[in-house]
């Protein structure tokens, strides 16, 4: 215990004592530019340069030094450590806050201490390391004191991702919503807020009793609600076909199952257009063969809710599968023991397990409707939905950031009602059935009925997704799809050509450059999302504290509000000091770790409450730590949501459009961002070709995250008939 | 067990400071002109390329739309990152400059330039100026008009015939430059009631409001609406891509829009910036847009303008008040009439 607590206490002087404590490249100074290396340390520079109010942080540095010479059990100790930590912690944010580029940024304070006379840059890495040391100090003290039953790991953990979340969703989100109530003389104003809130084009029922638009606010509400019904239903066919029958190309299953999600969200909406529009290959041949004249049926209502249920029913397949295989057969085995018919075993065993899984498969595919802007866009027509709304509020001709933000505020509201309900319907009910105890059950046959109906849901819409992607592919090997359907590897070649130079392999295709750095990007930011998430959901399912339903809604927050608002308010919060981050890598990384993390949290909570707590306890009654039984008895159980929230991060680093749109610099371009371009331009073969391109890079990750985390490996008795099918055909 | 935690912690404080480093790295950045540029791809690269090639100063282009583009400086205010906006409609330039987001500049090349392309400059008090021009049009899918035999529209009134009912396609004024421009030009030909008047009549032949204002021209291309309206070289454009579209403006006479280019206030990169600025607007920057096969009309007078690019003298324009139509006022309240008068009214 001295030994980690020392260690921070060390990290924490060299953060300030001798590593840069601004950040170089973000800001430049004019006045009293600090030095470089250790010249530019905090110590050193507020000697130096006169930057006095980064001196005060000597004392919590020192008190932190107090606290290691004492005694391991002085009751000084956590303490010293605690109120070292947290002061110290408070005033680096504070300072950080209250001074920028040119001196105060509070007009208050200015008149109260006097100009000064030199600013400050954003924070670099001697302050981040500071900022943690004192963190993980506070942490400790907290856990000295016996708070989580005196547990560092637990306590640093949920300190880490309260701060994380704190200043990576809070921050920028709160710099967003507090517009909402901008009187437009720069103050808050409730009127102005109440207005916004409540105005009639949010709100109208006209349509149920005349021929004009409802609220937008209804449209958005009906469209999730459906999105959210149907992706379950899918995802719950496909998850009890691959796992309870005897299917035999379930390999192809989930790879059809799969292929939307690793799709650009343009490219569903084309498709579908070129196949349902008026001139669509479909409608056509409908025209031909039967007479029926084409219409427009497919922008509006029609079109988004058949993209976003092609587009989300691979989350609910993710989100079901995990829970389905996790089952505990013995109990089912036992109902039928009990002479209960495969029906009654369904409806009283299986269907209650299930629950977890269904409720998150809804909320999950409620609130990635709600959210979801690119489908919208293309098929919207005039059925306006929230999150365009906000869009067009913010870069629209009309533009009223107030209104936006208002309307981001009724969006959160809906998320946090479907969070409420599905609280409510779940309840307090226990769902464990991965237990110590070796389940030694055959899962039995589902009904007759539930297997036709999941075979007659799923198989129609595995096809249809498969003749969607055998066109898309096509398309990027015709001159110009739909007129002109001669063969040519022209896209191909432009997007990805290679060319022998005189300095070497140059590569001269014109995707190379996003893609590099779209590769870099979904590389990176894949683990962090799944550590993040994992460590979150360990924390909301196995520990008890304090607030912690709050904190569960709140790290759905950045999940619930549009992309593009989550990118203006990234630019708002990460522009200047203290933390400057715009026009890097990190930025993007960030924004998409964030805005992912609750896909993961969702995927690591419903497969973790399925796994009896007996286990972990049984790890603890033998003398491992929380960490050890973490890494020992839980991650392996949890393979399904590690490679949910794995290859859910990835490919949505690859495909999210909306929320890097603002966040893309000329350096860092994002593949996505780059196609959206081609697409405007009219360019759809290259635009298709690099697309498909990515479905193929995808497709190969994900069965490389497969292979490299395993399945989850839980004690069940097979037989000749299971064993068969795992049989390579 | 201390060793155990101070690892685990620890990674994931290595990580965060590791990411913070990250943050810091890219020092090469701050070199780079970064330039948002707001016409096709081909284009921002066309000039990109052409302009490292002249002075040697390396550029950094990122597209960006009008509104997200304003939206971005707008945000970045406080500590701009963004040294040039470089093209898209006059109209976000003006509010820019009424926000006070760009700077004064004056050019070289102001004796060579069109009088639009001045009258922006003086419009935005010296912070903006014309680099090209487009007028508003319609488009028309020339195959399905033949096969139906109906006579492709000449002029806004036609766009009220009854063959063309739920066959337009306009974008939504409240997301769209081009729609506001076309709103706009509506009330200074026909006066404002008369203009809405129109518009009424015109909703019952619009089949969509697109969102982005030149979603009608690839609608029409693809066969999906049979006329549009939008500025006419995206039509062009698709018609060079191979679309079986045409493009014609309206008889009664019609608006435009004046591409302009901003130096952003607070660059950090001042000299830089006005070379760029300089470059836009000299015959060899504006000849780029040919090359790149984009078909507005340059502003410098000794720029070459391509074949394909509408002819202006055929085209009647209207005195388009960018002055009034361009302010913040008037734009709202236009803005509001239009969504409780045409868009409640069903759609």
């Amino acid at each position: 215990m001295r030994h980690s607590s020392a260690l921070w206490v060390v990290l924490g002087w060299v953060g300030f004592a001798l590593l840069p404590w601004f950040s170089s490249a973000a800001t430049q100074l004019s006045v009293n530019p600090p030095g470089a290396g250790l010249a530019g340390s905090a110590l050193i520079d507020g000697l130096a340069n006169g930057r006095w109010w980064l001196l005060p942080l000597l004392a919590p540095l020192v008190a932190g030094v107090g606290a290691v010479a004492l005694p391991r059990h002085h009751s000084l100790h956590p303490w010293l450590l605690l109120v070292g930590g947290a002061a110290g912690l408070l005033w680096t944010v504070v300072q950080g806050f209250a001074i920028g580029l040119n001196g105060w940024n509070w007009p208050g304070l200015a008149a109260l201490f006097g100009p000064l006379p030199q600013g400050q840059g954003a924070f670099g890495l001697g302050a981040a390391l500071t900022m943690t040391a004192f963190l993980f100090q506070t942490t400790g003290g907290f856990a000295g004191l016996g708070c989580m039953k005196g547990d560092r790991f637990t306590a640093g953990a949920i300190g880490l991702v309260l701060l994380s979340i704190a200043l990576f969703v809070f921050l920028p989100v709160g710099f967003v919503l507090s517009s909402a109530g901008d009187s437009g003389a720069g103050g808050f104003s409730p009127l102005a807020l109440w207005t916004r809130l409540t105005a009639p084009d949010i709100w109208r029922l006209n349509c149920l009793y005349e021929n004009r638009s409802c609220g937008v606010v209804w449209n958005s509400v009906f469209l999730a609600t459906m999105t959210g019904l149907l992706t379950t239903l899918l995802g719950l066919a496909f998850a009890l076909v691959a796992v309870r029958t005897g299917f035999r190309a379930k390999g192809l299953l989930r790879m059809l199952t799969v292929l939307p999600i690793i799709t650009p969200p343009f490219v569903i909406s084309l498709a579908v257009i070129l196949l349902f529009g008026r001139t669509g290959t479909v409608t056509l041949a409908l025209a031909d063969w039967f007479g029926i004249p084409p219409s427009r049926w497919i922008y509006g209502l029609p079109g988004v809710l058949l993209t976003q249920t092609l587009a989300f029913t691979p989350i609910a397949f993710l989100v079901m599968i995990g829970v389905v295989q996790g089952i505990g057969p013995s109990l089912e085995e036992a109902a039928q023991t009990l002479r209960a018919s495969l029906w009654v075993t369904f409806r009283t065993v299986t269907w209650p397990m299930m629950r977890p899984g269904v409720a998150n498969a809804f909320l999950i595919g409620f609130i990635e409707s709600l959210a979801d802007f690119g489908n919208p866009l293309i098929l919207g027509g005039n059925y306006d939905v929230l999150s365009t709304k906000i869009y067009f509020a913010v870069v629209g001709a009309q533009n009223d950031p107030g209104r936006a933000a208002a309307l981001g505020i009724i969006l959160l509201g809906l998320c946090l009602g479907a969070f409420w309900l599905q609280r409510r319907w779940l309840g307090t009910k226990s769902y464990a059935t991965v237990s110590g105890k070796g389940d030694n059950g055959v899962p039995p046959a589902l009904p007759t009925g539930v297997r036709v109906a999941a075979f007659a849901t799923a198989l129609p819409w595995a096809v249809f997704t498969f003749i969607l992607y055998g066109m898309v592919l096509f398309g990027g090997f015709t001159e110009n799809w739909g007129r002109n359907n001669s063969l040519t590897l022209r896209h191909y070649r432009n997007a990805f050509d290679l060319t022998w130079g005189e300095h070497g392999l140059i590569w001269a295709g014109r995707a190379w450059d996003s893609l590099f750095t779209t590769i870099q990007v979904a590389g990176l930011s894949a683990p962090l999302t799944a550590a993040v998430g994992l460590m979150t959901a360990y924390l909301l399912v196995r520990q008890r504290f304090a607030g912690q339903s709050a904190f569960e809604f709140f790290t759905m927050l950045s999940f619930a509000i549009p992309g593009t608002v989550i990118g203006v308010s990234y630019i708002l919060a990460f522009n200047q000091p203290p933390v400057e981050l715009t026009g890097t890598m990190a930025i993007l990384i960030l924004c998409i770790v964030f805005r992912n993390m609750p896909v993961s949290i969702r995927a690591g909570v419903a497969a973790m409450s399925q796994i009896d707590r007996s286990l972990d306890e049984s790890s603890l009654t033998l003398g491992a730590g929380n960490l050890q039984t973490i890494r020992r008895v839980i991650l392996p159980l949890l393979r399904p949501a590690i490679v949910a929230s794995l290859v859910y991060s990835f490919v949505r680093a690859i495909t999210s459009i909306s929320a890097v749109i603002f966040l893309v610099s000329p350096e860092h371009e994002l593949a996505t961002a780059y196609i959206v371009g081609r697409v405007e331009q009219g360019d759809f073969g290259l635009a298709i070709a690099y697309s498909s391109a990515l479905i193929v890079l995808m497709g190969a990750v994900i069965a490389l995250i497969q292979l490299v985390v395993g399945e989850r490996r839980i004690g069940r008795r097979t037989t000749d008939r299971l064993a068969l099918q795992e049989k390579p055909v | 067990m201390s060793g155990v935690v101070t690892g685990w912690t620890g990674r994931f404080g290595a990580g965060l400071v590791a990411l913070v480093a990250l943050a810091a790295s890219p020092a090469s950045a701050q070199e780079r002109l970064t330039v948002l540029c707001g016409v096709q791809e081909e284009w921002c690269k066309a000039i990109a390329v052409a302009f490292e090639k002249k002075s040697g100063i390396p550029v950094a282009m990122s597209r960006k739309s009008a509104g997200e583009a304003l939206a971005q400086l707008r945000a970045e205010a406080a500590n701009p990152k963004t040294d040039v906006w470089w093209g898209g409609p006059g109209d976000p330039h003006l509010q820019a400059a009424e926000e006070g987001l760009t700077q004064p500049q004056d050019s070289q090349y102001a004796k060579d330039l069109q009088p639009w392309a001045l009258s922006q400059h003086r419009q935005s008090k010296g912070r903006s100026v014309g680099i090209y021009a487009g007028a508003l049009g319609f488009v028309y899918n020339v195959e399905m008009l033949a096969k139906r035999k109906i006579e492709p529209p000449k002029c806004w009134a036609d766009l009220l015939r009854p063959e063309f009912k739920d066959e337009v396609q306009i974008a939504n004024p409240n997301a769209s430059g081009t729609a506001y421009t076309a709103l706009a030009t509506l009330v200074q030909i026909f006066g404002e009631d008369g203009a809405f008047e129109y518009l009424k009549k015109l909703n019952d032949n619009v089949n969509q409001y697109t969102k982005s204002g030149s979603a009608p021209a690839s609608a029409v291309s693809r066969g999906e609406t049979l006329v549009g309206v939008i500025f006419t070289h995206d039509g062009i454009n698709q018609k060079v891509n191979g679309f079986p579209v045409d493009v014609s403006t309206p008889c009664e006479g019609t608006g435009y829009e004046i591409g302009s280019v901003s130096i952003i206030k607070g660059t950090r990169k001042l000299d830089a910036a006005k070379a760029f600025y300089e470059f836009a607007l000299s015959p060899e920057g504006q000849a780029t847009g040919a090359q790149a096969k984009q078909f507005q009309v340059p502003s410098n007078k000794k720029a070459p303008t391509p074949p394909e690019a509408p002819n202006f003298e055929d085209i009647r324009f209207i005195d388009y008040n960018f002055q009034k139509y361009g302010t913040a006022e008037e734009r709202k309240r236009l803005l509001s009439r239009w969504d409780s008068e045409i868009k409640s009214a069903g759609k």
